[in-house]
Order: structure tokens, then C-alpha cells, then sequence
């Protein structure tokens, strides 16, 4: 066991004993197949709580987006998102000859499964913003990877804008069926339906 | 019975588990040969299988409580009180500038609590909640600068403390409580009170099937009756009275303890049951849809309310 397995461990460890991190698998199995997961995006934790979520021999294939400029600028934050969490670096300034899809796209033909985040920035209303529409390029160069919608509940209340400290309240992960891009399917209208697909999965009440 | 008595008293503690585990084994046996004849997937089967898991799981963390005393014991039931007030504040849709209150209650409050029931400061384990915490909550609320409902937010917050944290202490206190000339029994008395309990439960159960009584409130509790909740903690009683020998009480004074505790402890299953309905939970357990009802407050709601209650009559009756 390595530094990394075991912060990794601590990771798991500690986001369970605050947010429980349950899984609801409603729509598809907990399966080692290479998945894009989207899900809403409302807190700095989400991509924990969805890692934590996941059964252990999913966490090491699956790998989250990182932004390159914040996540290199220091020794520890680097550390953790290559060796913990084997985040995929994108670029956020947008250059002329660089796609900013391509570290994603290289990722998937690696065969490792995403978490993406298809809002693009963290939101604080209840219903989520428009996708962005990297989702809809990824569904059209990789058609045999599923796409699995989930909609993480509660996590803006365990750690709201501005707080540091994490108060203890019970989180989900719902996972619902997954999405196709159908033959021809116009790009606004896939994203969307995969936003509403994400929005269905919300538990009652909430 | 004198014989028992004689015995030195981790004898006499070793063997209460010895018949407890005992009894417990022979009652799981005979459930599953009952069962062999149920359908595999039927819903009693796997009811039944439930309860005894959790039958199974409440003896060993009595063990285990038992074993570790004190620092265990308090650190056992601290943890228990951390998830029933985790899963309490997270049905009870608190606002953003509650945080800095529950940041209070979980790390500052809880851990407290526990310290001082684990170093038996009784004196101040019972007003540190009621008094202390109670006005210091709405300070902090009201620092956060949000007037919006501010009586109903604080309300909850107070209500998970008082219930979760205040409450479940008493149950590693009552194992460290000391009764002059029943030193180290302390487990007796835990015993006793989740006995008392457990029979309240289950006779007012079958009383109100029995009765069939017009329930008081139909919106709450289809079952329960004003008869049934009296014939609940009775049952109560009679069992206390039962097991007075291996209290310091007198027959007469384990009955009364036996009817105050079980009768608090279904009254607080009502209060428990109010609450679901309240925040939308119609199931408990994993099944449930509503994000936050994982089953554990529902399991320790009599244990909460029972506890203090019995804690302090005890303590006020004999003087302690």
C-alpha cells in the first residue's frame, strides 16, 4: 500500500463519517465499464462525495477534471490530484491551436471512466445551470462509452460558500440509467435532455 | 439467588452476557428454523432478519461498551449520538447561516457532553445542555445575522441536541453512575433500562392489536392508545420488578423504575414517529428516498428518551 492508497483511504474514511457518501444505483449496476459520469455541481466536494460513493475497485479507473493552473501551483495540491485521484488536467485559458477537450478525449482512449461536471462552475440555485457542450462531444467521439447521469443531494448544506469547516449532514449520490446520443441528434437538445435527466434523479423533498 | 450474589462482581457482569448471548443465540436459531418454511424473498422474513441483526447489533455494543469502560463506552455512544444527530439535522432542512450553530453542536457540544459523562461530572453533565447550550445556541445563531425564522431554526438545532446528544448520554452514564454498595454494576443498570424498554415496545404493540383501541392520533401513529401506552409500560414494570435482584432497587421501587422508563421510552417512539411524518420519511432504512433517513434515529428514539429519565430518577430518588 502506498502514501497515496492510504490518503485516499483517509479521504474515502473521512467524507463517509461526514456525509455518509451513500450510492443509490437506481437506473444502472456498480459495473467496471467505461462510464462517463455528469452530475450537478454545487460545492468543492462533489467530486469526493462522488468518488466515495463509488465501490473501491471503481475509484482507481475513474477520474475526475482538474483545472491545471490552480491544482499544479503547489507541491500537496498537485500530489493529491495526480497520485490520489489521477485527475485529468484541463486547461482553462483557451488557446488558439489546443482543444480544451483533448486531455479528455486521450483519457477515454486510455479507457478510463470521467466525472464531469457539465454546469462548468459551481452553482448555488436548487436547479442547475444549461450543460456545457463538451458532454455532447465526448457522447459523439467515444458512442460505446455510457453515459450515466447523477444527481448528488444535500452537499450544499455540509459546506456552503465561504465556510471551511464541514458540518456533518447525511449526502446521496443518485445514479440513474444511461443516456444514448441518438443518430443525428441536434446538440442543444441532447444537452438538454441530459440535463433533465440529471434534474429527475433529485430525491423527494429537496 | 444468594449464591449469585456472592459472586465477585465481573463474575456476576460476565455472566448476565453469558445469558444474554445465551438467549439471544437460542432465540435466532429458533427464528430461522420458523423461518426455513417462509418464502425467501417474503417481506416478514426479511422484517424479521432485520430486527434481529439489529438485536444482534445492540447486544454486542452493550458488550463492547461494557468491556471498554470508560473510555470506550463514551467514546461507543458519542459516535452513536454523532450519526443520530447527523441524520436528525440533515431531515430538518436547516439554512446557510445555521452553520456556524451546528459546527457548535457537533464538535463542540457532543464532545463535551461525552467528556464529562466518561469522567462522571454528573453535576454539571445534567445542566451543561439544558442550561448552558440552550442560551448559547441562539447566540451563535444569532451572530450569524440571519433573522429569517429564526426561532423555528434554532428550535430544530436545540431539539437535535437535546434528543440525540443530551439524551443518549445517559446511557454510558447510567454504566458509570455510582450506587453506594453497588460499585462496577453500572451495566446492571443499562441492562435493566434497555430491557424495560425493549418490553414496553413489544407489549404496547401487542396490547393495541390486542385492544384495538381508537388511536389518539391517527395522523402520527395508527396503533397508538392511551390503554396500550399503559399496558406497554405495566408490562414495563412487571419486567423490572422481575429483574429488581439484579438492581439496587427494592421490588416495589424497580417496578416504579421499570413504568417511568418504558413508558418514556414508547412515548418517545410516538414523538420519533411524528417527527418522520414531518420531514416526509414514510420508510426508514435504505429503501427510503428522502436523502438522510438511514434508521438509526428511529432505533434509538425510546433509548433517548428512556435514558434521562430514568437517569434522574434514580439519582433524585436515592440521593445521589
Amino acid at each position: 500500500m502506498t502514501r497515496a492508497d492510504l490518503a485516499g483511504g483517509l479521504l474515502a474514511f473521512i467524507a463517509r463519517l461526514i456525509t455518509g457518501a451513500q450510492g443509490h444505483w437506481k437506473g444502472c449496476p456498480p459495473k467496471a465499464e467505461q462510464r462517463i459520469y455528469f452530475a450537478n455541481h454545487q460545492s468543492h466536494l462533489d467530486w469526493v462525495l462522488i468518488w466515495a460513493a463509488l465501490p473501491h475497485e471503481l475509484r482507481a479507473v475513474t477520474r475526475p477534471i482538474a483545472a491545471k493552473d490552480y491544482w499544479t501551483s503547489t507541491p500537496l495540491k498537485q500530489w493529491i490530484t495526480t497520485e490520489v485521484f489521477h485527475a485529468v488536467y484541463v486547461n482553462r485559458a483557451r488557446t488558439d491551436d489546443q482543444d480544451p477537450l483533448d486531455p479528455l478525449l486521450q483519457a477515454l482512449g486510455n479507457g478510463d471512466s470521467l466525472v464531469i461536471f457539465p454546469e462548468g462552475t459551481r452553482s448555488n440555485k436548487s436547479e442547475p445551470q444549461a450543460f456545457k457542450s463538451g458532454l455532447y462531444h465526448l457522447a459523439q467521439q467515444f458512442p460505446g462509452v455510457q453515459l450515466i447521469p447523477a444527481w448528488i443531494d444535500n452537499v450544499q448544506r455540509v459546506m456552503p460558500k465561504g465556510e471551511v469547516v464541514p458540518v456533518p449532514i447525511l449526502c446521496t449520490v443518485t445514479f440513474g440509467a444511461p443516456l444514448l446520443l441518438a443518430e443525428g441528434e441536434d446538440k442543444r437538445e441532447f444537452l438538454a435532455r441530459a440535463r433533465a435527466a440529471v434534474v429527475a434523479l433529485r430525491p423527494v423533498g429537496s | 439467588m444468594t449464591a449469585l450474589r456472592d459472586l465477585p462482581v465481573d463474575q456476576q457482569v460476565g455472566l448476565l452476557f453469558v445469558v444474554l448471548f445465551g438467549l439471544l443465540a437460542l432465540g435466532s436459531v429458533a427464528v430461522m428454523l420458523m423461518l426455513r418454511r417462509e418464502d425467501e424473498a417474503s417481506d416478514r422474513r426479511l422484517r424479521v432478519l432485520r430486527d434481529l441483526r439489529a438485536l444482534w447489533v445492540g447486544a454486542l455494543v452493550f458488550w463492547l461498551a461494557w468491556v471498554s469502560a470508560p473510555v470506550g463506552a463514551t467514546l461507543l455512544f458519542a459516535l452513536f449520538s454523532f450519526f443520530a444527530l447527523r441524520e436528525f439535522i440533515t431531515l430538518m432542512h436547516t439554512r446557510r447561516a445555521d452553520h456556524r450553530s451546528l459546527l457548535l453542536a457537533f464538535f463542540a457540544v457532543l464532545p463535551l457532553q461525552y467528556v464529562m459523562a466518561g469522567g462522571r461530572f454528573f453535576d454539571l453533565f445534567t445542566v451543561f445542555i439544558p442550561v448552558y447550550v440552550f442560551l448559547a445556541i441562539p447566540v451563535a445563531s444569532a451572530l450569524a445575522g440571519d433573522p429569517q425564522r429564526f426561532l423555528e431554526r434554532n428550535a430544530k438545532i436545540q431539539w437535535g441536541i437535546m434528543v440525540c446528544v443530551y439524551g443518549l448520554s445517559h446511557a454510558p452514564a447510567l454504566l458509570l453512575l455510582n450506587f453506594p454498595g453497588y460499585e462496577g454494576r453500572g451495566a446492571f443498570l443499562l441492562f435493566f433500562l434497555v430491557v424495560v424498554a425493549v418490553v414496553a415496545q413489544l407489549a404496547q404493540e401487542a396490547f393495541s392489536r390486542w385492544l384495538r383501541r381508537r388511536p389518539v392520533a391517527r395522523h402520527i401513529d395508527r396503533s397508538f392508545s392511551y390503554r396500550a401506552w399503559f399496558a406497554g409500560a405495566l408490562a414495563a414494570g412487571a419486567m423490572g420488578a422481575l429483574l429488581f435482584w439484579t438492581t439496587p432497587f427494592q421490588a416495589g421501587q424497580a417496578l416504579a423504575m421499570g413504568f417511568i422508563a418504558g413508558g418514556a421510552g414508547t412515548l418517545g417512539d410516538l414523538v420519533m414517529k411524528a417527527l418522520k411524518k414531518d420531514a416526509g420519511v414514510r420508510y426508514w432504512g435504505n429503501t427510503a428516498s428522502v436523502t438522510g433517513a438511514v434508521g438509526l434515529l428511529d432505533r434509538v428514539a425510546p433509548l433517548c428518551f428512556a435514558a434521562p429519565v430514568f437517569f434522574h430518577s434514580v439519582r433524585w430518588y436515592f440521593e445521589l
